[in-house]
Parts: C-alpha cells; sequence; structure tokens
C-alpha cells in the first residue's frame, strides 16, 4: 500500500515539471532575449537561460511555484549570467560581443516585469535570428532553437539533418553574427518594414516545412506549425502592422483545416473531401478577424491576399459551393503583389474550378515551358487531377507516373499511387 | 567600432566599356558614399585591370615563382576597396547602398568584416 504524501509528493512533482514545461513554451524566448543583453553573446546567454530552466525544476518542488515564472527565471538567469561574467571577464575580453544600442542598458532587476522592455527584448532577438545577412537556412535554424527554444535535435529532425550538421550551421551562424556585427536591435523605422518581411518570411516557410513536408512519412509536421503559429502570434502581439496580422490570419484559416487535411494513417485528403464540420471554426473566425484588420491597416500584403484566399475556402459550407470567381481573382491580385510560378500554377487550377477541366488544362499547359515548374511535383499532379475528371485515362496514367517520380513525401507517394491504379483500371476497363 | 572591408566586384569587360551614364553614376556613387561616410574611411582605392597584376605562389623549388596576371583568372574582378568603420553591420550596409555599383547588374560589393584583435 502506498503512503498518500507520497502520491502528493509526485502530484507536486508532476505540477512543477507541467509548471517548467508551460514556462519554457511561453517565456524561453523572453528569458533568452533579455539574458543575451548582459552576456552579449548568445552561447552564454543560451546557457544561463538551460541553467535557469535545470534550477527551476529543483527550487519550485521545495518552495513553490512562483507567481510570476517569468521574471523568476530572468533574474535567476540573469544572476547567473553577472556570476559567469565576473569569472571570465579576462577570456571574454578576447572575444566579439554582440554590438547594442548606444543607449542600451541592462534592464534592472526592479523592472524586470515591465513590458515593454520584454517585449522590445523578444523583438530584438527576432530581428536577430532573421537579420537578411544570414542565410534563409541560418535564420530558420536560429529562430527554431533562440526563439522559440527548440533543441537542435529537434530543429535537425524536422529538417530531416543529421544533428551534427545543424549544430555546425547554428554555429556558423552565431559566428557570423559576432563577427559581422549583425546588432542585436529593433531595426530603425526606414528600414522595419523590409525587416519584418524578412522575419515574416521566416516564420511563413517554418509553417509551409510544417504543413506540407517535402520529405518523410507524415505530410504535416505538427511541431513546425505549432511553432511557427506561435511566432506569428508573438509577432503580432509585439508589431501591430499590416504584414504580420496578414500572416497570422493565413496560418490561423489554413491550420483550422488540419484535423481534416490527413486521413488517420496520415494520407493526405484533397480539399473537396475534407469533413468540413470538422474545421476549427474559431480559429477561421479569428483568423477572418485579423484579415479584416490586416486590410483596414493599409495596402494588402502578399500574405492577407493568400489569407483571403483561404477564407473564401473557409466560408464554403461545401466544396461545391466555392467562390471560384472570387478565388481566380484574387490570385490576379497576388500575382502582381508576388509573381512566381507557384501561384501561377494555384491560378491555373482555380481556372480549371471555374471553367472545366478542359480550361485547367489549358491554362496548366502554358506554365509548363516554366523551368521553375519542370520539376515541381504539383504541376504533374494538377495535370493528372484534370485529365482523370475529364475521362482521359492514358495521358491521366501518364500524369500520375510522372508526378510519382517526382515527390519524396511518402504520404503523397502513397495518394498518387492509389489514383493511379484508379485510372489504370478505368483505362484498361 | 568595428572595421569593415569593402570589396567592389564587377564584370571588368563591363567596367572597361561603360557609357558615359554608367560612368557618371558611379562617379556620382562615390562622391555620395564618401560624403556620408567622411572620416570613418580609413583607406580606399581604385585597382588597375587584371591584366597588369601579378601573382606570386609556392613554386617547385623553395622560392616563390612569380607569375603574370591575377590570383584567380575570373569575370568578376576586384575593382575597388573601401577600409570602412562603422558601429555595426546595419550601418556598412546602409553606407554601401550608396554605391552605384550595388545597382548595376554585373557588379556588387562584399563587405568582410576585419578580425578584432583583442
Amino acid at each position: 500500500m502506498s503512503d498518500p504524501r507520497d502520491a502528493d509528493t509526485d502530484a507536486d512533482a508532476l505540477g512543477v515539471r507541467a509548471a517548467v514545461a508551460a514556462a519554457h513554451r511561453a517565456h524561453w524566448a523572453g528569458v533568452l532575449a533579455a539574458t543575451v543583453r548582459i552576456t552579449r553573446d548568445l552561447d552564454t546567454a543560451e546557457e544561463c537561460v538551460q541553467d535557469a530552466y535545470t534550477q527551476a525544476l529543483r527550487t519550485w518542488a521545495s518552495s513553490g511555484i512562483p507567481d510570476h515564472p517569468h521574471a523568476w527565471l530572468r533574474t535567476v538567469a540573469g544572476n547567473r549570467a553577472r556570476d559567469l561574467l565576473r569569472r571570465e571577464s579576462v577570456w571574454r575580453r578576447a572575444m566579439p560581443l554582440l554590438v547594442e544600442e548606444a543607449t542600451a542598458t541592462a534592464p534592472d532587476p526592479q523592472d524586470m516585469d515591465e513590458p515593454p522592455a520584454v517585449a522590445d527584448d523578444t523583438l530584438r532577438l527576432i530581428f536577430t535570428c532573421c537579420h537578411p545577412a544570414l542565410s534563409r537556412e541560418a535564420r530558420v535554424a536560429l529562430t527554431l532553437r533562440l526563439v522559440c527554444g527548440l533543441s537542435t535535435a529537434e530543429v535537425a529532425r524536422a529538417f530531416l539533418v543529421q544533428e551534427s550538421t545543424m549544430a555546425a550551421r547554428i554555429t556558423r551562424a552565431k559566428k557570423k553574427i559576432a563577427a559581422a556585427r549583425i546588432p542585436y536591435r529593433v531595426p530603425t523605422a526606414a528600414d522595419l518594414p523590409e525587416r519584418v518581411s524578412a522575419v515574416c518570411d521566416v516564420v511563413h516557410l517554418v509553417f509551409t516545412t510544417g504543413s506540407n513536408a517535402p520529405v518523410g512519412e507524415a505530410l504535416i509536421r505538427e511541431d513546425l506549425v505549432a511553432s511557427a503559429v506561435g511566432l506569428a502570434r508573438t509577432l503580432h502581439r509585439l508589431l501591430p502592422v499590416a504584414e504580420p496580422a496578414g500572416l497570422l490570419a493565413l496560418l490561423l484559416l489554413i491550420d483550422a483545416r488540419r484535423a481534416t487535411r490527413t486521413t488517420e494513417a496520415g494520407h493526405p485528403v484533397l480539399l473537396e473531401d475534407q469533413d468540413r464540420s470538422w474545421w476549427d471554426r474559431e480559429m477561421i473566425a479569428e483568423g477572418i478577424d485579423l484579415l479584416t484588420q490586416a486590410l483596414r491597416s493599409g495596402p494588402p500584403t502578399r500574405y492577407a491576399v493568400q489569407a483571403a484566399i483561404a477564407a473564401v475556402h473557409a466560408e464554403a459550407l461545401t466544396f461545391e459551393a466555392t467562390d471560384w470567381m472570387e478565388i481566380v481573382s484574387l490570385y490576379d491580385v497576388l500575382l502582381r503583389l508576388w509573381p512566381s510560378p507557384v501561384v501561377e500554377l494555384n491560378r491555373a487550377v482555380a481556372v480549371g474550378m471555374r471553367d472545366g477541366p478542359q480550361a485547367g488544362l489549358d491554362a496548366l499547359d502554358r506554365l509548363a515551358a516554366e523551368p521553375a515548374l519542370a520539376t515541381y511535383r504539383y504541376l504533374s499532379a494538377a495535370r493528372a487531377d484534370f485529365l482523370r475528371r475529364l475521362g482521359a485515362w492514358p495521358e491521366a496514367v501518364t500524369a500520375y507516373e510522372e508526378a510519382l517520380l517526382l515527390t519524396d513525401n511518402e504520404s503523397e507517394r502513397a495518394f498518387l499511387t492509389m489514383r493511379l491504379a484508379e485510372v489504370r483500371r478505368s483505362r484498361d476497363a | 567600432m568595428a572595421k569593415y572591408m569593402l570589396l567592389i566586384y564587377g564584370d571588368e569587360q563591363r567596367w572597361e566599356n561603360l557609357s558615359a551614364q554608367e560612368s557618371a553614376e558611379i562617379d556620382a556613387g562615390h562622391v555620395a558614399f564618401q560624403k556620408r561616410a567622411g572620416d570613418r574611411i580609413l583607406a580606399s582605392g581604385q585597382l588597375e585591370a587584371s591584366s597588369t597584376a601579378t601573382t606570386l605562389r609556392a613554386g617547385d623549388a623553395d622560392s616563390p615563382a612569380v607569375t603574370d596576371g591575377p590570383f584567380l583568372e575570373t569575370k568578376e574582378v576586384l575593382g575597388g576597396f573601401y577600409l570602412l568603420e562603422a558601429a555595426d553591420l546595419d550601418e556598412a550596409v546602409a553606407l554601401s547602398r550608396e554605391l552605384a555599383e550595388v545597382r548595376h547588374q554585373h557588379s556588387g560589393v562584399e563587405i568582410k568584416p576585419l578580425v578584432q584583435h583583442g
């Protein structure tokens, strides 16, 4: 028989672990960002913050979970950083330190809870990780590691590379930040729009990698999707301008369909076959609200137009009720704002939905000469689908075979294989 | 403050056959850059054509071999440089935007930080 007091202790230990995990999700970036201002070196700051979370596990178990975990973690990480600085001052003189604004001073422990300071610190960290002088790969890796608090192993898994490769990529990026003196600060008003776009691009890339995994077994990588939505929320909260609002709207409107985008076995389900009663109506409402805000606050951004397209889908009660006329005209707007072969492809598919499969095929054929699309997996898949709808079986077989050659995602392969078998049966019947 | 080397690269053939307009743009860019950077420019220079370069590298014997031509035979060559002092990379980038070479298709500016010795 177990002692009831042990059960209490177990429950407490579980509670503490849960509280530390929650604090990790909610406050990692803010605590790290504040600590970097003390150490002016990313590696040392990471170490101090890691230590603070480890200490939280022990201390919170004995003296209880603090009322303000964020302030507690900042103080502990900050003290640890100051200790280290005192001990290692000689060694540190030899290394390049992060550049800050001349006026910036390390925050006093007393005003550590002041929201504007917290917001600024977190923004500094985000803008540094997404600096245009870093490669896009490096920006994504640094953002996931330093802002979202994913471990190097988790970031490596997300992009299906070896942990040692990812560790080297992160180390190289940190070294460039220090050596080239990429400043640790929120950009000036003149540079802000461009730099906000660079951050949005990273967040969007994390999301698309997560929601349409190019390789691997699963189509949706929920860890990446959650990181991207979390980042977009932070960005929108800290920077109330149009672009992050449009981006968050887009992510929510797409993510609202997550539950219906794959079967239980993880195979993709086409938009027309998704059970719309499972779409997350709360997320859709929030997305449409944000979209309205974004469109009201200035000229439409690329993300707002994409969100508007997602909203048309979200608002259609059935696939048949989709307003394809509206979708084609939104793609026309998007092409002017953000010309890209992939947008052309999506527009061609929408034209096919509006005017029939033959019109869709004609629109796609005009794109086939585009070098960027020649080996794009979705072009062959879209052609195959229109050919299937037309009942052009032999051509559809060839198109599905081609699409299969171009994708490495296991669940997409399974779907295409199933369709290929269907059209082969129809051809041979 | 940190030191950066601004290395101006471009297609040598294009530089040798500049139109009057391109030439004027480049000159105006350097004037604007020098005016804005002022005494943050520690050194600068325009380089003669690659055909005037001489390269020394390890030869067969112990003494280095002296050869005619640049270290790397490439279409794009180093045409000039500024040694610049700046607070951070953003400042170095902002100043470099003044140079017309960053707007011409065949040329560009590479910003390389100098190692800071304690």
